[in-house]
């Protein structure tokens, strides 16, 4: 730790921390996805990031085909949408009122599901991964204030900045918003008043599934190669720091996505090139101290709620 | 207006109800009372639909509500005021109010219940920008009231309103029983104060071990001996 330090802050120049804040902005929008279906459903949808892998593959395909990179991004929303609806009308509403346990398998075994067909296809032209080069524009550098900011790390963060600050709107001051925060805080009470179940399940996996589909266009400009385990390391990730910045609230989990990703930035940044194999490893070692010293989430108020069940 | 045919809730092996027949007119004031885990709570449960009934029917209108999901039954016009209160401590007054609009069946004069709801509790009006769980219990209590008031139900159910309360603030919850009488919305009350209850409702079902024992009318309300009788048995 004591010579990880001195790495870290003298990596802490403006390049590195340009690239860790468009991390963590496309970390956070991913912790959002994952925290507006927690919210509402208590689950931890861990095929949220295969969702992401299709809506790659979908750019991947309009790619091949010459379709214009627009048309290619209205696909991948298309497609994440219509796979987000169809998980949560055909898995999520039967198996709703399972245990948690029952629930949170069925999700591994879509994300299973969902890799083995994105496998099938993939393999039909005997390689396995697609190129997505129509997208890869957006990866060249601009110059700003002296420092190298790729374009999409712009993009990602008036995306992130811009979704967060409708989804505020949206869960402030509708009607459908007010329901969703009182169906996440108790959702037997919200429906015996007359929230619609199914209405607000629905919405939260609906905007789950845009925030998946932009993710999905960001991530492919950056790594503009798609494979079925696109997505899966940066979900894991992202997963591990919704639980790291307090999996209760949307706003603490959101935060916790973007402060993985920022941390994940930073300590990429001050790996020597040859070491940043041992990125995931520092990450989780931050993750671990983390939760040692705050059990209940980094940012959550007050102290964990399973303190005492041991 | 709301009746309950033999309506039985099991929860496994345990009968919570057993054959409970109740039945509220319109306009009416019915009570439920008897003692702890004799089946009050969940047989309101049961008419919102939150637990399963095992055998029985229960009719809004001469219409079967039985196996609608809770929001259906808020929407077919009957609103709960739960035990506990339930309001949503994060959420402001306001929009704790504004969450029992998901129960009304048109949004036409919802301003002007919302309103209805501050003239009748004033304090609700004074404190609709904190947050709900600044709000003492009685004062939660009466937010819960007007909640479930703005969805304009038929019938309000409501779940030991007095439970916890200070006596001076019982008082506040049965004066807005009383005022909700005026406005001639049907109520069944479910209440430990069994006195109080049986003076104050149309008539009164006594409930013991998931059965009806008695029947109360105000008459009876000095009556103890019925009542302990009834409770003891």
């Amino acid at each position: 730790m004591s010579t990880l330090l001195p790495h870290l802050v003298a990596a802490l120049d403006a390049q590195t921390i340009a690239d860790a804040v468009g991390l963590g902005a496309v970390y956070a929008l991913m912790a959002v996805g994952i925290g507006l279906v927690f919210g509402v459903l208590r689950l931890v949808n861990f095929a949220y990031g295969q969702l992401i892998m299709a809506g790659a593959y979908a750019l991947a395909f309009a790619s091949q085909a010459g379709w214009p990179v627009w048309l290619g991004i209205i696909l991948c929303f298309a497609v994440v949408i219509a796979l987000s609806l169809a998980m949560e009308r055909v898995v999520f509403r039967p198996l709703r009122t399972q245990s948690p346990a029952v629930m949170l398998v069925t999700t591994f075994a879509i994300a299973f599901l969902l890799q083995a067909a994105a496998l099938l296809i993939d393999v039909r032209d005997d390689t396995i991964g697609e190129p997505a080069t129509s997208v890869a524009s957006l990866n060249q550098a601009i110059s700003l204030l002296g420092v190298d900011v790729r374009k999409v790390t712009i993009v990602a963060v008036l995306v992130a900045a811009v979704a967060l600050g409708l989804l505020a709107l949206l869960l402030g001051r509708t009607s459908i918003g007010l329901q969703m925060r009182a169906a996440s805080t108790d959702f037997r009470t919200a429906r015996l008043l007359g929230v619609r179940a199914n209405t607000v399940i629905g919405f939260a996996v609906l905007l789950s599934g845009v925030l998946a589909a932009a993710v999905a266009v960001i991530l492919t400009v950056q790594q503009p190669f798609v494979s079925p385990d696109f997505a899966l390391y940066s979900t894991i990730v992202v997963l591990v720091g919704v639980v790291v910045g307090g999996i209760d609230r949307l706003w603490t989990a959101t935060l916790g996505g973007f402060a993985i990703g920022f941390a994940s930035g930073v300590i990429n940044g001050a790996l020597p090139t040859d070491k940043t194999v041992f990125l995931p490893s520092a990450v989780f070692a931050l993750v671990i101290i983390v939760l040692l010293v705050r059990p209940a989430g980094l940012f959550a108020r007050g102290r964990s709620s399973l303190a005492d069940r041991v | 207006m709301l009746e309950l045919r033999d309506v039985s809730v099991r929860y496994g092996a345990v009968a919570a109800v057993r054959k409970v027949s109740v039945d509220v007119g319109r306009g009416e004031i019915v009570g439920l009372i008897g003692p702890n885990g004799a089946g009050k709570s969940t047989t309101l449960h049961a008419i919102m639909g939150a637990v399963p009934v095992h055998e029985g029917d229960v009719l809004l209108d001469g219409t079967s509500i039985l196996g609608r999901a809770p929001e259906g039954v808020a929407r077919s016009g009957i609103a709960l005021v739960p035990e506990g209160r339930r309001i949503f401590a994060e959420l402001t007054v306001e929009e704790n109010l504004r969450l029992g609009l998901a129960g009304r069946r048109s949004r036409e004069g919802a301003s002007d219940d919302i309103e209805s709801v501050f003239r009748l509790f004033p304090i609700v009006k004074e404190f609709r920008r904190r947050h709900a769980g600044a709000l003492s219990g009685g004062q939660q209590q009466q937010l819960a009231i007007g909640r479930a008031l703005v969805a304009r139900p038929d019938v309000l159910l409501f779940d030991e309103p007095s439970l916890g309360l200070a006596p001076k603030i019982v008082n506040v919850v049965f004066e807005a029983l009383a005022e909700i009488r005026s406005r001639g919305i049907t109520v069944l009350l479910v209440e430990q104060r069994a006195q109080r209850t049986v003076a104050f409702a149309d008539r009164t079902y006594l409930m013991a071990n998931g059965e009806i024992r008695l029947t109360l009318t105000p008459a009876d309300a000095a009556d103890t001996d019925a009542m302990v009788a009834a409770y003891l048995s």
